[in-house]
């Protein structure tokens, strides 16, 4: 039997529709690994980095709204997208080690009946698999081995900075060790923690395509027939514009785009409905249904 | 020289301001290295590089980057932050200036990431959630509503697939939040 896992469950605003996908794989993945994830009840957007320039100290009260209501559960919380990971991170670190902050935006919290003690540990979700389960962990549940696919493995920069260790700041290998757990093989990837200009795809698009565009010709360059990421944000930006960054860079940048989870999923034997696969906007079926599934 | 005398009291306050940000007075033991600059994915668009930035500041005459829209290339990409030798969380330093520079007004009436900022925070305060549809639209009409055209492919895409999210959520400790967000310094307006 499965030890029993139990985490507490920060969607975000971005997995409730345009990145339902990466929700609904996280999901079943769990489901799978005897991982139980509680959604946190009532939760707010957590301010998302757009917020700290206009007003920092309402960023602080959102995310502590929703860091109090996961305090009620006593685990870990678990959220699968790196900018909401970072945002509430920051306001956990920031709330702990200045108290003058601490005090007044825990005095924010009670005018509307809540409270933050402080103890609750913000982690990614591709944090908790490799470092909380770990390699046996998921083997056991690979039956559809990735039989040496390449897949390059895009990080981005809010998985490991700030908060990652010295090494995951720029080097990260949480997701290079779960595609070989999953019988792939990471491709070696110069540019995956580089950004991908994302927040800047709004307003200073010409800069951002251009970030975009390097990181697609450089998976592809590597031999990578996909790319997996670990944030929708990531995710959107790097599906949603590659016949635009193609035309720019003067290259064909069209390559599969998919979520650590979806082909955690796939080798687990999961199918494309509780994947969410028909949500993707790249060719997605030369991944996984041409290969088919021995399930 | 009224003009000069504003301007150097405008850098003071500036210079203030950063250091009392967490670890913000770190910036005093700038080696100049440069390589937050040579790190930055933006800086190849900046007027002031990163390195520069710091070096106004401490000279006191950092509005004269607001003369520029470098503050507002930033990516938020941490890895000036985490390569700087001395520590100096300069991430945290451009929010900061981004801060600074909507509050005293220094920037150029261009400016559409300022627009983006209040469209996102003013629609996750109606709703407590974020709702990208209205948040998109408002920002376009009132900045450029043409350049929406530019995105009609991306959003017909999504639309097709479902994954426009056409009906915003809003949460149920709504007014709970207002009241939490009302009682922080600055809370009640300003955006
Ligand atoms: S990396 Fe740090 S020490 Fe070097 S110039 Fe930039 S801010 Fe100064
Ligand atoms: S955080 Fe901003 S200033 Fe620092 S390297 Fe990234 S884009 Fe440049």
């Amino acid at each position: 039997m499965e030890a029993e896992r139990k985490y507490s469950y920060y969607p975000g605003c971005s997995l409730m529709v345009t990145n339902r996908s990466y929700d609904i794989s996280t999901r079943n993945v769990a489901a799978v690994l005897g991982i139980e994830m509680a959604e946190i009840e009532d939760w707010n957007c957590c301010g998302a980095t757009a917020y700290y320039p206009v007003r920092e100290k309402r960023s602080y009260v959102l995310s502590a709204r929703n860091l109090s209501i996961a305090e009620r559960n006593s685990t870990d919380l678990i959220t699968v997208c790196s900018g909401c990971y970072a945002v509430l991170k920051k306001t956990d670190k920031y709330l702990s080690e200045d108290e003058e902050l601490r005090e007044e935006i825990r005095a924010a919290l009670r005018e509307g009946g809540m409270d933050y003690e402080g103890k609750v540990k913000v982690r990614h979700f591709l944090e908790v698999l490799t470092k909380d389960l770990g390699e046996e962990a998921v083997r056991r549940h690979v039956v559809n081995s990735l039989d040496g696919m390449k897949v390059a493995p895009y990080y981005g920069c809010l998985f490991g900075r700030p908060f990652g260790g010295r090494d995951e700041f720029e080097f990260p290998e949480a997701m290079d060790d779960l595609i070989r757990w999953l019988g792939g093989e990471p491709a070696p990837f110069p540019l995956k923690s580089k950004c991908c200009g994302g927040m800047l795809m709004t307003t200073q698009p010409d800069m951002a395509l251009n970030m975009t565009g390097k990181i697609l010709r450089n998976a592809k360059s590597c031999g990578a027939v996909c790319i997996a990421t670990c944030c929708p944000l990531c995710q959107i930006n790097l599906e949603g514009y590659q016949g635009k960054v193609s035309k720019r860079m003067g290259s064909d940048c069209s390559i599969p785009v998919v979520y650590f989870t979806q082909l955690m999923g796939y080798a687990f034997g999961l199918d494309a409905e509780q994947l969410a696969l028909k949500d993707c906007l790249t060719d997605v079926d030369s991944v996984f249904a041409q290969r088919g599934s021995k399930r | 020289m009224e003009v000069t005398t504003v301007n150097e009291d405008l850098g003071r306050a500036l210079l203030e301001r950063v250091m009392s940000i967490p670890n913000g007075h770190k910036i005093k033991a700038c080696q100049q290295c440069g390589a937050c600059s040579a790190s930055c994915p933006s800086s190849y668009a900046m007027e002031y590089s990163p390195r520069e930035i710091i070096a106004a500041l401490r000279a006191g005459v950092l509005n004269r980057v607001f003369e520029s829209s470098t503050v507002w290339l930033c990516a938020s990409c941490y890895l000036c932050t985490v390569r700087c030798p001395a520590g100096i969380p300069f991430t945290d330093v451009m929010y900061e200036l981004k801060a600074m520079g909507i509050e005293k007004g220094l920037y150029k009436k261009d400016q559409h990431n300022i627009k983006m900022a209040r469209t996102f925070t003013r629609t996750v305060e109606k709703y407590g959630r974020n709702a990208e549809v209205e948040m998109i639209l408002k920002y376009y009409l009132t900045t450029n509503p043409l350049k929406l055209l530019g995105q009609t492919s991306l959003a017909l895409k999504l639309l097709m697939k479902g994954r426009l999210d056409l009906f915003p959520h809003r949460i149920k400790g709504l007014a709970e939040l207002k009241k939490m967000v009302a009682a922080v310094e600055g809370g009640s307006n300003g955006s």
